[in-house]
C-alpha cells in the first residue's frame, strides 16, 4: 500500500507540474468545452427565436407584372420590397448574400394568367446556406398556396369541385418540440463531460508506460523493490484522479455558463443546481476506471509517446458512438440499453438534467456494468505491465 | 557478490545470450565489456530483474533473480546508461521517490538523502528541477538515487557515455570509493581505456557468450596481445570460441 501511495503522490506532482498536461487537462476541460458549448447552444436558441418571429423580407422584380399576388403576400405578412434587376443581377445578390432570395415576375406573367397556361415565376434561392432555407421555404408554400387558391377558383368557375384535384389530403400534425433540439444539446454536454474525462488522464495514461520508455527511467523503476503491480496501480490511481477532477471542473464551469444561455427558447429549463451537478458527477465518474484502463491498455502497446497519442486520439472517440446513436434516434433509458457504458452515463445525466426520475435499477446497472467492465480493463492494464515487451 | 551461471536468452528469432557465465566479488570492480549488441545489456537488465533469463541461473548476494526478484531488487543499485531522472522533479525529489520506494521513511529516508547530497556535492542543485541539469549533474542525481539504500551491488550501464571529462573523474572516484567500503561494483563498458583505468577484473562478451575473462595481467596472458586495446579486439573479434 506504500508503494502505490508514494507512486501516486509522485505522479500527481509531476504532473500538476507539466504545463502541457494542465493546459491539456484542465484547459480543455474547464474553459474550452463550456465555452464552444455556451456558444452553440446561444447560436442554436436565438436562430430558433429569430425564425420564428420575423417577418419575411422578400425583394420581388416586376411587382406591377402581379398585383394580385403581391397583395396576396403582403397580406400575409410578407415585407415585400421593389427591386429592379435582372435575373442575372438576382442571381449574383442572392449568391453573395446581399439577399436572402429574390422573386422574379416576368413581363410574360399576366398574358399566362389570363389565358389560363401556368404562369411562370422564379424564385432565386441558396439552398446551401443553411441560415436561409427556413424563410425560403416559407416563401415557397406561400407561392404555392397562392397557386392553389387560383386553381380551386379556376374549378370552380368551371363548376368543378376543386377536390377533385386533391385526391388525397394530407395533414402533417407537427408534433416536434423544442425539447428535440434540447436533446441534441444536451447529447453534445454528455460527451464534452466524457471528452474532459478523457483528456484529463491522456498524458498519465500514456506516462505509465510509453513516456516512462521514451525517458529512460522506466528500468530502473522496475528494478526498485516494489511489484509491478504496485506501480501501474499507482500511476493508474493518479491518472483517475487527473479525470475525476477534470470532470468536476467541466461540470461546475457548466453550471456557471448555463446561467448566461437562453435555455428557455429551446424547451429546457435550466435544471442545473450543485445538487444536480453532483448527482451528474457520480453517474459520470463511474465511467473512470473504464477510461483510465482502456488508455493504459492502449498506451502500453505503442512504441513512442508520439504513437501513443495518435492512438489514444482515436480512443477517445469510442465513447461519442453510443451517444451520437442516442442522440439522433432519440433512445429512451431502457434497462437494456444502462449495460451500454457512455450510452448509460448520457441517458442518465440527460434524464437528471431533465428533472425525470431514474428507476434505481437503471442506476445500478449501469453503475455495476460499467464498473465490471472498468475493472476487466484494469486488470489487462496489470497483466501487460507485467510483460517484457514493455521495456520497448 | 554476483555469480551468473551459463544465463541463455532469446528475444524472437535473435538469440541474445547463449552463454554467459561470470562472477563479480564484493570488493571489487568488475568491468563487463563488449561491443555494441553483444549482450551487455541484456546480462545486465536479466541481474536487475526486469527481464528473465530463459536458462541458467543469476545470483546477486545470495538471492536468485528468477524466484527472488524483491530480495536481489533489495540489495541492487542500478545507474542505468540513460539518467532516466524526472524533469519536473527536483534533485531531492527524485531521489526521495526512489528511497521511498525502497521503504525508507521518517528520520532514516531524510537522513540518507541528506548524506548522499552532501557526499556527492549536490547541495547547490538539488532543490532545482532536473530539467535544467548538466549531464554531471545529472549523472551524481542518478548515482545518489541508485546508492540512496545503501545497495551491497551496485551495476552501473555505461556509465560514462557521452560524459566530460570531470565528470569521468568524479564517476571513477566514487566508484574507487564504493570498492573501499567492500561493494560488488558491475559495470559495463565498449570502451577498453575505461575498463583498464578502473577494474579488477574484466569479463568480455561477444555475440552473447563470455569469451575471456579474469584480471587484466590474466586477460593479456589468454590472449598473447601486448596491450588491453589489442587483447579486447582480439577477443571480441573472435566468432566463435573453440
Amino acid at each position: 500500500m506504500g508503494a502505490i501511495w508514494t507512486v501516486f503522490r509522485k505522479e500527481v506532482l509531476e504532473n500538476l507540474r507539466d504545463r502541457r498536461v494542465i493546459v491539456s487537462a484542465f484547459f480543455f476541460g474547464v474553459l474550452l468545452a463550456p465555452v464552444i458549448f455556451g456558444l452553440t447552444t446561444t447560436m442554436v436558441s436565438k436562430r430558433a427565436v429569430e425564425n420564428q418571429d420575423r417577418p419575411l423580407d422578400l425583394p420581388i422584380v416586376g411587382v406591377d407584372h402581379a398585383p394580385n399576388l403581391v397583395g396576396f403576400l403582403r397580406e400575409n405578412g410578407v415585407q415585400v420590397q421593389e427591386v429592379q434587376l435582372t435575373s442575372d443581377q438576382a442571381m449574383d445578390v442572392v449568391r453573395s448574400g446581399q439577399h436572402d432570395m429574390v422573386l422574379l415576375i416576368g413581363k410574360d406573367y399576366g398574358k399566362g394568367l389570363a389565358a389560363g397556361e401556368s404562369a411562370p415565376l422564379s424564385l432565386v434561392v441558396d439552398t446551401s446556406n443553411s441560415r436561409t432555407s427556413p424563410s425560403a421555404d416559407r416563401a415557397r408554400q406561400l407561392l404555392e398556396a397562392y397557386g392553389r387558391q387560383l386553381a380551386a377558383l379556376r374549378l370552380m368557375v368551371r363548376g368543378i369541385n376543386p377536390e377533385v384535384i386533391q385526391p388525397v389530403g394530407v395533414h402533417t400534425l407537427d408534433v416536434a418540440t423544442p425539447a428535440g433540439r434540447a436533446l441534441l444539446v444536451l447529447g453534445m454536454m454528455t460527451y464534452f463531460c466524457f471528452m474532459s474525462m478523457l483528456v484529463g488522464g491522456f498524458y498519465l495514461a500514456i506516462d505509465t508506460t510509453a513516456g516512462e520508455r521514451e525517458r529512460g527511467s522506466l528500468e530502473p523503476l522496475l528494478s526498485l523493490p516494489v511489484r509491478r503491480s504496485q506501480l501501474i496501480v499507482g500511476k493508474m490511481l493518479a491518472t483517475a484522479a487527473f479525470m475525476s477532477v477534470s470532470l468536476l471542473l467541466t461540470l461546475a464551469t457548466f453550471g456557471v455558463v448555463l446561467n448566461f444561455i437562453p435555455l428557455e427558447a429551446l424547451g429546457m429549463s435550466a435544471n442545473f443546481g450543485p445538487r444536480v451537478i453532483l448527482a451528474i458527477f457520480a453517474v459520470m465518474v463511474t465511467f473512470v476506471p473504464m477510461g483510465a484502463g482502456l488508455m493504459t491498455v492502449v498506451a502500453s502497446f505503442t512504441r513512442s509517446n508520439r504513437e501513443a497519442q495518435s492512438w489514444l486520439s482515436v480512443v477517445m472517440m469510442l465513447p461519442i458512438a453510443p451517444i451520437m446513436f442516442a442522440v439522433v434516434s432519440g433512445t429512451k433509458p431502457s434497462a437494456t440499453l444502462m449495460a451500454v457504458p457512455s450510452l448509460s452515463q448520457h441517458l442518465l445525466a440527460t434524464s437528471l438534467m431533465r428533472g425525470d426520475t431514474i428507476p434505481p435499477l437503471h442506476v445500478l446497472i449501469c453503475a455495476s456494468t460499467t464498473l465490471v467492465l472498468g475493472g476487466l480493463l484494469v486488470a489487462l492494464a496489470i497483466k501487460l505491465y507485467q510483460r517484457e515487451a514493455i521495456l520497448g | 557478490m554476483i555469480q551468473v551461471e551459463s544465463l541463455r536468452k532469446r528475444f524472437g528469432a535473435v538469440q541474445a545470450l547463449h552463454d554467459v557465465s561470470f562472477s563479480a566479488g564484493d570488493g571489487r570492480i568488475t568491468g563487463l565489456l563488449g561491443h555494441n549488441g553483444a549482450g551487455k545489456s541484456t546480462t545486465l537488465r536479466i541481474l536487475s530483474t526486469v527481464i528473465r533469463a530463459d536458462q541458467g541461473r543469476a545470483l546477486i548476494d545470495g538471492h536468485d533473480c528468477a524466484t527472488d526478484a524483491l530480495g536481489v531488487r533489495r540489495s541492487l543499485g542500478v545507474l542505468p546508461h540513460a539518467s532516466g531522472l524526472y524533469a519536473h522533479l527536483s534533485g531531492r525529489e527524485n531521489i526521495r521517490y526512489y528511497a521511498e520506494l525502497h521503504g525508507l521513511r521518517g528520520p532514516e529516508l531524510k537522513r540518507s538523502i541528506d548524506e548522499l547530497i552532501e557526499r556527492l556535492g549536490l547541495g547547490a542543485v538539488a532543490e532545482r528541477r532536473a530539467k535544467g541539469y548538466s549531464q554531471g549533474e545529472r549523472l551524481k542525481v542518478g548515482l545518489a538515487r541508485a546508492l540512496v539504500h545503501r545497495p551491497q551491488t551496485i551495476i552501473l550501464d555505461e556509465p560514462t557515455n557521452g560524459l566530460d571529462v570531470n565528470a569521468v573523474r568524479m564517476l571513477r572516484e566514487l566508484i574507487r570509493g564504493l570498492r573501499e567500503s567492500g561493494r560488488c561494483v558491475l559495470f559495463s563498458s565498449h570502451v577498453m581505456q575505461e575498463v583498464a583505468a578502473l577494474c579488477d577484473d574484466i569479463v568480455i562478451i561477444s555475440h552473447g557468450r563470455v569469451v575471456v575473462r579474469g584480471t587484466p595481467a590474466e586477460i593479456l596472458k589468454a590472449t598473447g596481445a601486448p596491450d588491453l586495446e589489442e587483447a579486447f579486439v582480439r577477443a571480441a573479434d573472435q566468432d566463435e570460441v573453440a
